[in-house]
Protein backbone atom coordinates (compact mmCIF):
# COMPACT_ATOMS: atom_id res chain seq x y z
CA UNK A 1 0.00 0.00 0.00
CA UNK A 2 1.33 3.69 -1.00
CA UNK A 3 1.88 5.70 2.68
CA UNK A 4 -0.04 9.09 1.51
CA UNK A 5 2.45 11.98 1.99
CA UNK A 6 3.25 13.91 4.09
CA UNK A 7 3.82 11.61 7.15
CA UNK A 8 2.68 13.24 10.59
CA UNK A 9 4.84 12.08 12.97
CA UNK A 10 4.69 15.16 15.62
CA UNK A 11 2.56 13.87 18.36
CA UNK A 12 4.40 15.18 21.11
CA UNK A 13 3.41 18.66 19.48
CA UNK A 14 -0.01 18.51 18.64
CA UNK A 15 -2.62 15.53 17.21
CA UNK A 16 -5.51 15.11 14.95
CA UNK A 17 -8.87 15.88 16.35
CA UNK A 18 -10.45 12.45 16.69
CA UNK A 19 -13.52 12.59 13.97
CA UNK A 20 -14.98 11.10 16.59
CA UNK A 21 -14.97 14.67 18.68
CA UNK A 22 -15.96 16.39 15.83
CA UNK A 23 -18.28 14.83 15.54
CA UNK A 24 -19.45 15.23 19.29
CA UNK A 25 -18.61 18.86 19.33
CA UNK A 26 -20.29 20.00 16.15
CA UNK A 27 -23.82 20.28 17.84
CA UNK A 28 -22.30 23.07 20.50
CA UNK A 29 -21.57 25.50 17.95
CA UNK A 30 -24.37 26.75 16.33
CA UNK A 31 -27.55 24.16 17.34
CA UNK A 32 -26.99 23.62 21.89
CA UNK A 33 -24.79 27.00 21.27
CA UNK A 34 -26.02 28.26 24.75
CA UNK A 35 -24.28 29.65 27.79
CA UNK A 36 -23.81 27.08 30.33
CA UNK A 37 -23.93 29.69 32.84
CA UNK A 38 -27.25 30.71 31.68
CA UNK A 39 -29.39 28.99 34.49
CA UNK A 40 -32.98 30.13 33.38
CA UNK A 41 -33.86 28.90 30.01
CA UNK A 42 -32.97 25.21 27.98
CA UNK A 43 -30.18 26.45 26.02
CA UNK A 44 -28.16 27.17 29.03
CA UNK A 45 -29.17 23.59 30.60
CA UNK A 46 -28.23 22.10 26.98
CA UNK A 47 -25.23 23.68 27.72
CA UNK A 48 -24.56 23.04 31.17
CA UNK A 49 -25.42 19.13 31.20
CA UNK A 50 -22.70 18.80 28.43
CA UNK A 51 -19.91 20.46 30.29
CA UNK A 52 -21.18 17.65 33.43
CA UNK A 53 -20.77 15.28 31.08
CA UNK A 54 -17.00 16.17 30.00
CA UNK A 55 -16.10 16.86 33.33
CA UNK A 56 -17.59 13.16 34.48
CA UNK A 57 -15.47 11.86 31.34
CA UNK A 58 -12.39 13.41 32.26
CA UNK A 59 -12.95 12.50 35.70
CA UNK A 60 -13.30 8.70 35.14
CA UNK A 61 -9.60 8.63 32.82
CA UNK A 62 -7.68 9.66 36.24
CA UNK A 63 -9.95 8.24 38.76
CA UNK A 64 -10.90 11.35 40.20
CA UNK A 65 -14.88 13.04 41.17
CA UNK A 66 -16.05 15.30 38.28
CA UNK A 67 -15.90 17.87 40.98
CA UNK A 68 -12.72 18.15 41.32
CA UNK A 69 -12.21 18.72 37.30
CA UNK A 70 -12.18 22.11 36.62
CA UNK A 71 -11.83 23.31 32.64
CA UNK A 72 -9.28 25.90 31.32
CA UNK A 73 -7.99 27.34 28.25
CA UNK A 74 -5.16 24.40 27.79
CA UNK A 75 -2.35 23.01 29.57
CA UNK A 76 -0.28 26.29 29.84
CA UNK A 77 -3.07 27.78 31.66
CA UNK A 78 -3.85 24.76 33.97
CA UNK A 79 0.11 24.79 34.89
CA UNK A 80 0.14 28.00 35.55
CA UNK A 81 -3.05 28.21 37.71
CA UNK A 82 -1.66 25.26 39.52
CA UNK A 83 1.55 26.17 40.49
CA UNK A 84 0.71 30.38 40.88
CA UNK A 85 -2.52 28.79 42.59
CA UNK A 86 -0.91 27.40 45.14
CA UNK A 87 2.01 29.44 45.51
CA UNK A 88 -0.30 32.45 46.27
CA UNK A 89 -2.99 30.54 48.08
CA UNK A 90 -0.25 28.86 50.88
CA UNK A 91 2.77 31.68 50.92
CA UNK A 92 2.46 32.19 54.32
CA UNK A 93 3.15 28.46 54.44
CA UNK A 94 5.95 28.43 52.83
CA UNK A 95 7.77 29.90 49.99
CA UNK A 96 9.86 27.20 48.49
CA UNK A 97 8.62 24.93 45.43
CA UNK A 98 10.39 22.25 43.81
CA UNK A 99 10.33 21.29 40.26
CA UNK A 100 12.93 19.44 37.86
CA UNK A 101 15.05 20.82 35.04
CA UNK A 102 13.90 19.49 32.23
CA UNK A 103 9.95 20.60 32.89
CA UNK A 104 7.89 22.20 29.94
CA UNK A 105 8.68 25.47 30.17
CA UNK A 106 4.88 26.47 31.13
CA UNK A 107 6.13 25.15 34.50
CA UNK A 108 9.48 26.46 34.33
CA UNK A 109 8.36 30.12 33.37
CA UNK A 110 5.76 30.18 35.58
CA UNK A 111 8.53 29.28 38.62
CA UNK A 112 11.14 31.53 37.61
CA UNK A 113 8.41 34.43 37.26
CA UNK A 114 7.35 33.34 41.15
CA UNK A 115 10.92 33.32 41.93
CA UNK A 116 10.86 37.14 41.04
CA UNK A 117 7.92 37.51 43.70
CA UNK A 118 10.60 36.20 46.60
CA UNK A 119 9.56 31.98 46.61
CA UNK A 120 12.66 29.83 46.10
CA UNK A 121 12.91 27.30 43.52
CA UNK A 122 14.98 24.01 43.28
CA UNK A 123 15.43 22.61 40.05
CA UNK A 124 16.33 19.14 40.64
CA UNK A 125 18.60 18.23 37.95
CA UNK A 126 17.49 14.76 36.32
CA UNK A 127 19.47 11.41 35.73
CA UNK A 128 20.55 10.08 32.40
CA UNK A 129 17.60 8.35 32.07
CA UNK A 130 15.46 11.98 31.96
CA UNK A 131 13.71 10.84 35.68
CA UNK A 132 14.16 12.34 39.03
CA UNK A 133 16.17 11.04 41.38
CA UNK A 134 14.27 9.91 44.68
CA UNK A 135 16.78 10.36 47.05
CA UNK A 136 17.56 14.08 45.28
CA UNK A 137 13.88 14.68 45.73
CA UNK A 138 14.53 13.89 49.65
CA UNK A 139 17.36 16.32 50.37
CA UNK A 140 15.73 19.19 48.64
CA UNK A 141 12.86 19.44 50.92
CA UNK A 142 12.89 22.10 53.43
CA UNK A 143 10.45 22.60 56.24
CA UNK A 144 9.26 25.89 53.94
CA UNK A 145 8.99 23.42 51.11
CA UNK A 146 5.17 24.30 49.90
CA UNK A 147 4.90 22.32 46.33
CA UNK A 148 6.35 19.79 44.02
CA UNK A 149 5.64 19.98 41.19
CA UNK A 150 6.90 18.00 38.26
CA UNK A 151 5.82 16.39 34.81
CA UNK A 152 4.98 12.99 34.60
CA UNK A 153 6.29 12.04 31.19
CA UNK A 154 8.81 14.47 28.98
CA UNK A 155 7.59 16.03 25.76
CA UNK A 156 10.96 15.56 24.25
CA UNK A 157 12.28 11.87 25.57
CA UNK A 158 9.20 10.48 26.77
CA UNK A 159 10.84 9.73 30.13
CA UNK A 160 8.04 8.46 32.79
CA UNK A 161 8.67 9.67 36.07
CA UNK A 162 8.19 8.02 39.04
CA UNK A 163 5.19 9.46 39.64
CA UNK A 164 3.70 7.26 42.32
CA UNK A 165 7.08 7.05 44.40
CA UNK A 166 7.50 11.29 44.39
CA UNK A 167 3.38 11.19 45.57
CA UNK A 168 4.46 9.18 48.23
CA UNK A 169 7.18 11.39 49.45
CA UNK A 170 5.04 14.64 49.12
CA UNK A 171 2.46 13.40 50.89
CA UNK A 172 4.58 12.17 53.91
CA UNK A 173 5.72 15.69 54.50
CA UNK A 174 2.59 17.01 53.99
CA UNK A 175 3.68 18.74 50.64
CA UNK A 176 1.00 19.27 47.55
CA UNK A 177 1.88 17.60 44.32
CA UNK A 178 1.17 19.16 41.52
CA UNK A 179 1.91 16.93 37.98
CA UNK A 180 2.18 18.05 34.34
CA UNK A 181 0.10 15.32 32.84
CA UNK A 182 0.03 16.60 28.81
CA UNK A 183 2.04 13.98 27.92
CA UNK A 184 0.88 10.93 30.18
CA UNK A 185 -2.69 11.52 30.54
CA UNK A 186 -4.76 9.33 27.73
CA UNK A 187 -1.71 7.98 26.71
CA UNK A 188 -0.56 5.52 30.05
CA UNK A 189 -2.31 5.29 33.20
CA UNK A 190 -3.01 8.06 35.39
CA UNK A 191 -4.74 7.47 38.54
CA UNK A 192 -4.65 10.43 40.52
CA UNK A 193 -5.68 7.94 44.16
CA UNK A 194 -3.03 5.86 43.67
CA UNK A 195 -0.33 8.37 42.30
CA UNK A 196 -1.03 10.65 45.40
CA UNK A 197 -0.89 13.44 42.55
CA UNK A 198 -3.02 16.93 44.47
CA UNK A 199 -3.06 18.78 41.05
CA UNK A 200 -3.13 17.66 37.34
CA UNK A 201 -2.56 19.46 34.09
CA UNK A 202 -4.20 17.66 31.53
CA UNK A 203 -4.58 19.27 27.50
CA UNK A 204 -7.26 18.49 24.98
CA UNK A 205 -4.97 18.93 22.08
CA UNK A 206 -2.45 16.37 23.03
CA UNK A 207 -5.34 13.43 23.20
CA UNK A 208 -6.97 13.94 19.98
CA UNK A 209 -8.97 16.39 21.12
CA UNK A 210 -9.18 20.10 20.19
CA UNK A 211 -7.30 23.27 20.80
CA UNK A 212 -7.54 25.94 23.13
CA UNK A 213 -9.14 23.62 26.14
CA UNK A 214 -7.35 21.66 28.97
CA UNK A 215 -8.32 20.89 32.36
CA UNK A 216 -7.07 20.79 35.92
CA UNK A 217 -7.76 18.29 39.11
CA UNK A 218 -7.54 19.87 42.03
CA UNK A 219 -8.10 17.24 44.65
CA UNK A 220 -11.05 17.76 47.49
CA UNK A 221 -10.04 15.72 49.99
CA UNK A 222 -6.96 14.15 51.83
CA UNK A 223 -6.18 17.12 51.32
CA UNK A 224 -8.30 19.70 50.37
CA UNK A 225 -6.64 21.79 47.94
CA UNK A 226 -7.31 25.86 47.46
CA UNK A 227 -6.34 27.63 44.76
CA UNK A 228 -5.71 31.55 44.21
CA UNK A 229 -7.29 32.12 40.90
CA UNK A 230 -5.46 33.79 38.26
CA UNK A 231 -8.33 34.62 35.90
CA UNK A 232 -11.21 37.17 38.22
CA UNK A 233 -14.50 37.41 36.36
CA UNK A 234 -17.95 35.66 37.21
CA UNK A 235 -16.81 33.17 39.67
CA UNK A 236 -17.25 30.53 37.28
CA UNK A 237 -15.76 26.66 37.79
CA UNK A 238 -15.94 27.08 41.36
CA UNK A 239 -14.30 30.43 41.82
CA UNK A 240 -11.24 29.31 40.46
CA UNK A 241 -10.81 30.29 36.93
CA UNK A 242 -14.08 32.74 35.33
CA UNK A 243 -14.44 32.87 32.01
CA UNK A 244 -17.44 31.65 30.10
CA UNK A 245 -17.18 27.96 29.37
CA UNK A 246 -15.94 26.80 25.84
CA UNK A 247 -18.44 24.29 25.75
CA UNK A 248 -17.82 22.54 22.39
CA UNK A 249 -13.92 22.45 23.05
CA UNK A 250 -15.05 21.18 26.81
CA UNK A 251 -17.16 18.50 24.96
CA UNK A 252 -14.67 17.84 22.47
CA UNK A 253 -11.98 17.30 25.49
CA UNK A 254 -14.51 15.02 27.36
CA UNK A 255 -15.25 12.72 24.33
CA UNK A 256 -11.11 12.81 23.17
CA UNK A 257 -10.34 11.30 27.24
CA UNK A 258 -13.45 9.00 26.92
CA UNK A 259 -12.28 7.34 23.69
CA UNK A 260 -8.40 7.40 25.17
CA UNK A 261 -9.78 5.48 28.08
CA UNK A 262 -12.11 2.72 26.34
CA UNK A 263 -9.02 2.35 23.77
CA UNK A 264 -5.88 2.73 25.57
CA UNK A 265 -4.68 -1.06 26.34
CA UNK A 266 -4.95 -1.30 22.59
CA UNK A 267 -3.67 1.45 21.32
CA UNK A 268 -0.66 1.40 23.88
CA UNK A 269 0.59 -2.26 22.27
CA UNK A 270 0.20 -0.92 19.06
CA UNK A 271 2.07 2.35 19.57
CA UNK A 272 4.53 -0.10 20.88
CA UNK A 273 4.69 -2.06 18.61
CA UNK A 274 5.10 0.67 15.96
CA UNK A 275 7.71 2.21 17.93
CA UNK A 276 9.69 -0.81 18.19
CA UNK A 277 9.53 -1.50 14.51
CA UNK A 278 11.06 1.76 14.14
CA UNK A 279 13.95 1.88 16.14
CA UNK A 280 14.90 -1.55 15.44
CA UNK A 281 14.56 -0.59 11.36
CA UNK A 282 16.70 2.54 12.13
CA UNK A 283 19.47 0.77 14.38
CA UNK A 284 19.64 -2.11 11.40
CA UNK A 285 20.21 0.07 8.69
CA UNK A 286 21.94 2.85 10.08
CA UNK A 287 25.24 2.85 12.52
CA UNK A 288 26.25 5.44 15.15
CA UNK A 289 22.36 6.08 16.22
CA UNK A 290 21.33 6.67 20.20
CA UNK A 291 18.60 7.05 21.87
CA UNK A 292 18.33 9.82 24.58
CA UNK A 293 15.97 9.00 27.64
CA UNK A 294 14.92 5.67 29.57
CA UNK A 295 13.87 2.71 27.23
CA UNK A 296 12.14 1.19 30.25
CA UNK A 297 10.13 4.29 31.89
CA UNK A 298 9.08 5.74 28.54
CA UNK A 299 5.64 6.52 26.50
CA UNK A 300 5.46 4.26 24.19
CA UNK A 301 4.79 6.84 21.63
CA UNK A 302 7.95 8.35 21.61
CA UNK A 303 11.15 7.59 20.68
CA UNK A 304 14.08 10.04 20.23
CA UNK A 305 17.63 9.03 18.86
CA UNK A 306 20.65 10.97 18.03
CA UNK A 307 22.52 9.93 14.43
CA UNK A 308 25.63 10.96 15.12
CA UNK A 309 27.23 13.19 12.58
CA UNK A 310 24.09 14.46 11.05
CA UNK A 311 23.11 17.86 12.27
CA UNK A 312 19.28 17.85 12.73
CA UNK A 313 18.32 20.61 10.70
CA UNK A 314 19.82 19.44 7.88
CA UNK A 315 18.22 16.12 8.80
CA UNK A 316 14.71 17.39 8.93
CA UNK A 317 15.29 18.99 5.30
CA UNK A 318 15.92 16.08 3.80
CA UNK A 319 13.26 14.46 4.97
CA UNK A 320 10.54 16.90 4.53
CA UNK A 321 8.02 14.55 3.30
CA UNK A 322 7.68 13.49 7.01
CA UNK A 323 6.91 15.54 10.33
CA UNK A 324 9.39 15.08 12.83
CA UNK A 325 11.41 17.57 15.69
CA UNK A 326 14.81 18.43 16.53
CA UNK A 327 16.81 19.51 19.47
CA UNK A 328 18.58 20.80 17.31
CA UNK A 329 19.98 24.23 17.74
CA UNK A 330 19.15 25.45 14.50
CA UNK A 331 15.14 24.59 14.84
CA UNK A 332 14.93 26.79 17.96
CA UNK A 333 14.93 30.70 17.50
CA UNK A 334 17.44 30.77 20.53
CA UNK A 335 20.66 28.96 18.74
CA UNK A 336 21.10 26.90 21.59
CA UNK A 337 20.44 23.07 21.16
CA UNK A 338 17.63 21.30 23.35
CA UNK A 339 17.57 21.91 27.44
CA UNK A 340 16.25 18.69 27.81
CA UNK A 341 18.47 16.82 26.26
CA UNK A 342 21.53 18.65 27.83
CA UNK A 343 20.31 17.75 31.61
CA UNK A 344 20.08 14.32 30.24
CA UNK A 345 24.47 14.99 29.87
CA UNK A 346 23.98 14.31 26.32
CA UNK A 347 26.97 15.84 24.78
CA UNK A 348 25.93 19.12 22.89
CA UNK A 349 26.96 18.10 19.75
CA UNK A 350 24.72 14.63 20.29
CA UNK A 351 22.16 17.28 20.81
CA UNK A 352 22.84 18.55 17.49
CA UNK A 353 21.49 15.60 15.70
CA UNK A 354 18.57 14.51 17.56
CA UNK A 355 15.31 13.89 16.11
CA UNK A 356 12.33 13.27 17.65
CA UNK A 357 9.63 10.93 16.77
CA UNK A 358 6.18 11.12 18.19
CA UNK A 359 3.71 8.21 17.14
CA UNK A 360 -0.15 8.87 17.37
CA UNK A 361 -3.34 7.02 16.47
CA UNK A 362 -2.90 7.58 13.14
CA UNK A 363 0.01 6.07 12.19
CA UNK A 364 0.47 3.19 10.03
CA UNK A 365 2.92 0.13 9.84
CA UNK A 366 3.47 1.41 6.28
CA UNK A 367 4.24 4.70 7.66
CA UNK A 368 6.74 3.55 9.86
CA UNK A 369 8.87 1.43 7.34
CA UNK A 370 8.52 4.80 4.99
CA UNK A 371 10.11 6.74 7.84
CA UNK A 372 12.78 4.20 7.94
CA UNK A 373 13.86 3.65 4.52
CA UNK A 374 13.86 7.65 3.85
CA UNK A 375 15.80 8.15 7.11
CA UNK A 376 18.08 5.70 5.99
CA UNK A 377 18.50 7.50 2.76
CA UNK A 378 19.38 11.23 4.07
CA UNK A 379 21.58 10.02 7.01
CA UNK A 380 23.43 7.90 4.69
CA UNK A 381 23.75 10.99 2.46
CA UNK A 382 24.74 13.61 4.88
CA UNK A 383 26.95 11.88 6.23
CA UNK A 384 28.65 11.51 2.62
CA UNK A 385 29.03 15.04 3.41
CA UNK A 386 29.90 15.51 7.06
CA UNK A 387 33.57 16.21 8.03
CA UNK A 388 32.59 14.72 11.21
CA UNK A 389 32.06 11.37 10.07
CA UNK A 390 35.26 11.50 7.64
CA UNK A 391 37.30 12.16 10.65
CA UNK A 392 35.34 9.36 12.80
CA UNK A 393 36.29 6.62 10.02
CA UNK A 394 39.19 7.55 10.13
CA UNK A 395 39.75 6.84 13.49
CA UNK A 396 39.77 10.58 14.94
CA UNK A 397 38.50 11.30 18.39
CA UNK A 398 36.01 14.44 17.83
CA UNK A 399 35.68 15.12 21.42
CA UNK A 400 39.39 15.76 21.36
CA UNK A 401 40.03 18.36 18.55
CA UNK A 402 40.59 21.37 18.93
CA UNK A 403 38.33 23.41 17.08
CA UNK A 404 38.55 26.87 16.01
CA UNK A 405 35.12 28.82 17.55
CA UNK A 406 33.87 31.78 17.76
CA UNK B 1 11.44 27.67 8.47
CA UNK B 2 11.28 28.38 4.62
CA UNK B 3 14.45 28.02 2.66
CA UNK B 4 15.19 30.19 -0.44
CA UNK B 5 15.22 27.90 -3.40
CA UNK B 6 18.94 28.50 -4.03
CA UNK B 7 19.82 26.95 -0.71
CA UNK B 8 17.20 23.99 -1.43
CA UNK B 9 18.89 23.78 -4.48
CA UNK B 10 22.74 23.27 -3.02
CA UNK B 11 21.69 21.42 -0.53
CA UNK B 12 20.15 18.92 -3.14
CA UNK B 13 22.66 19.18 -5.72
CA UNK B 14 26.00 20.18 -3.37
CA UNK B 15 28.43 21.04 -5.60
CA UNK B 16 32.13 19.60 -5.28
CA UNK B 17 31.83 16.72 -2.20
CA UNK B 18 34.81 15.58 -1.03
CA UNK B 19 38.11 15.41 0.20
CA UNK B 20 41.88 16.29 -1.09
CA UNK B 21 45.00 14.35 0.49
CA UNK B 22 45.78 16.91 3.52
CA UNK B 23 49.68 15.96 2.88
CA UNK B 24 49.90 17.13 -0.96
CA UNK B 25 52.05 20.69 -0.84
CA UNK B 26 49.62 22.23 -3.15
CA UNK B 27 46.23 21.46 -1.20
CA UNK B 28 45.30 24.34 1.79
CA UNK B 29 42.49 22.78 3.62
CA UNK B 30 40.53 25.00 6.47
CA UNK B 31 38.52 23.39 9.03
CA UNK B 32 36.51 25.90 10.81
CA UNK B 33 33.49 25.50 13.36
CA UNK B 34 32.87 22.86 16.15
CA UNK B 35 30.60 20.11 16.17
CA UNK B 36 28.82 21.34 19.82
CA UNK B 37 28.06 24.64 17.79
CA UNK B 38 26.29 22.75 15.21
CA UNK B 39 28.67 24.05 12.66
CA UNK B 40 31.65 22.60 10.85
CA UNK B 41 32.63 23.29 7.61
CA UNK B 42 36.08 21.82 5.63
CA UNK B 43 37.00 23.26 2.63
CA UNK B 44 39.86 22.31 0.89
CA UNK B 45 41.25 23.95 -2.39
CA UNK B 46 44.00 22.76 -4.74
CA UNK B 47 46.08 25.96 -5.61
CA UNK B 48 48.76 26.08 -8.51
CA UNK B 49 51.89 27.20 -6.78
CA UNK B 50 52.72 29.22 -10.36
CA UNK B 51 49.56 31.28 -10.86
CA UNK B 52 47.94 30.95 -7.75
CA UNK B 53 45.09 29.66 -9.58
CA UNK B 54 42.70 27.72 -7.60
CA UNK B 55 42.30 24.67 -9.40
CA UNK B 56 40.06 22.40 -7.27
CA UNK B 57 37.91 22.52 -4.34
CA UNK B 58 36.34 20.23 -2.18
CA UNK B 59 33.97 20.64 0.98
CA UNK B 60 32.55 18.50 3.48
CA UNK B 61 29.88 20.24 5.60
CA UNK B 62 28.24 19.18 9.06
CA UNK B 63 25.29 21.68 9.49
CA UNK B 64 22.06 22.86 8.82
CA UNK B 65 21.00 23.37 5.24
CA UNK B 66 22.05 27.12 5.21
CA UNK B 67 25.67 25.54 5.91
CA UNK B 68 25.73 22.90 3.34
CA UNK B 69 24.94 25.74 0.72
CA UNK B 70 27.54 28.65 1.66
CA UNK B 71 29.98 25.74 1.58
CA UNK B 72 28.95 24.85 -1.29
CA UNK B 73 28.82 27.60 -3.16
CA UNK B 74 32.21 28.65 -1.33
CA UNK B 75 33.79 25.96 -3.56
CA UNK B 76 31.98 27.21 -6.62
CA UNK B 77 33.21 30.63 -6.20
CA UNK B 78 36.75 29.91 -5.83
CA UNK B 79 37.09 27.61 -8.35
CA UNK B 80 39.51 29.18 -11.58
CA UNK B 81 39.65 32.34 -9.22
CA UNK B 82 43.11 33.09 -7.90
CA UNK B 83 44.24 33.28 -4.35
CA UNK B 84 43.79 37.11 -3.80
CA UNK B 85 40.57 36.97 -5.81
CA UNK B 86 38.98 34.32 -3.53
CA UNK B 87 40.23 35.92 -0.36
CA UNK B 88 38.04 39.31 -1.68
CA UNK B 89 34.45 36.89 -0.97
CA UNK B 90 33.07 37.95 1.58
CA UNK B 91 30.26 36.45 3.95
CA UNK B 92 27.49 39.39 2.73
CA UNK B 93 28.26 37.90 -1.06
CA UNK B 94 27.10 34.51 0.39
CA UNK B 95 24.17 35.95 2.32
CA UNK B 96 23.04 38.02 -0.92
CA UNK B 97 23.54 34.85 -3.66
CA UNK B 98 21.51 32.46 -0.82
CA UNK B 99 19.06 34.83 0.74
CA UNK B 100 20.15 34.09 3.74
CA UNK B 101 17.82 35.44 7.03
CA UNK B 102 19.50 36.88 9.59
CA UNK B 103 19.41 33.64 11.87
CA UNK B 104 21.55 32.32 9.55
CA UNK B 105 24.58 34.53 8.45
CA UNK B 106 26.74 32.86 10.84
CA UNK B 107 26.17 30.22 8.07
CA UNK B 108 28.05 32.56 5.94
CA UNK B 109 30.59 33.72 8.10
CA UNK B 110 31.60 30.60 8.64
CA UNK B 111 32.54 29.69 4.48
CA UNK B 112 34.77 33.18 4.43
CA UNK B 113 36.28 31.45 7.46
CA UNK B 114 37.15 28.12 5.25
CA UNK B 115 38.38 29.85 2.54
CA UNK B 116 40.68 32.07 4.45
CA UNK B 117 41.63 28.94 6.67
CA UNK B 118 42.05 26.40 3.24
CA UNK B 119 44.25 29.65 1.93
CA UNK B 120 45.89 30.21 5.31
CA UNK B 121 47.15 26.49 5.18
CA UNK B 122 48.23 26.65 1.70
CA UNK B 123 50.13 29.72 2.35
CA UNK B 124 51.54 28.17 5.58
CA UNK B 125 53.08 24.93 3.51
CA UNK B 126 54.54 27.15 0.94
CA UNK B 127 56.45 29.41 3.71
CA UNK B 128 54.21 32.60 2.59
CA UNK B 129 53.32 34.94 5.60
CA UNK B 130 49.93 35.56 6.37
CA UNK B 131 48.34 38.65 7.28
CA UNK B 132 46.36 39.51 9.96
CA UNK B 133 43.55 40.52 8.08
CA UNK B 134 43.70 37.18 6.76
CA UNK B 135 43.79 34.77 9.51
CA UNK B 136 40.66 33.90 10.72
CA UNK B 137 39.73 35.91 13.94
CA UNK B 138 37.21 35.57 16.54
Amino acid sequence: MAVKLPIYMDNHATTPVDPRVVEAMLPYFNEKFGNAASRNHSFGWAGEEAVETARQQVASLIGATPKEIIFTSGATESDNLMIKGVAEMYREKGNHIITEAIEHKAVLDTCKRLEKEGFEVTYLPVQKDGRVNLDELKVAIRPTTILITVMYANNEIGAVNPIREIGKIAKEHGIFFAVDGVQAVGKIPVDVQKDNIDLLAISGHKIYGPKGVGALYVRRRNPRVQLSAIIDGGGHERGMRSGTLNVPGIVGLGKACEIAQQEMPEESARMLALRTRLQKGLEAKLDEVFINGSMEHRLPNNLNMSFAYVEGESLLMGINDIAVSSGSACTSATLEPSYVLKALGVGEDLAHTSIRFGLGRFNTPEEVDYVIEKMTQVVTKLRELSPLYEMAKEGIDISKVKWQTA
Amino acid sequence: MAYSDKVVEHYNNPRNVGSLSKEDPNVGTGLVGAPECGDVMKLQMRINPDTNVIEEAKFKTFGCGSAIASSSLATEWVKGKTVEEALSIKNTDIVRELALPPVKIHCSVLAEDAIKAAIGDWKKKHGIAVPVAEKVAH
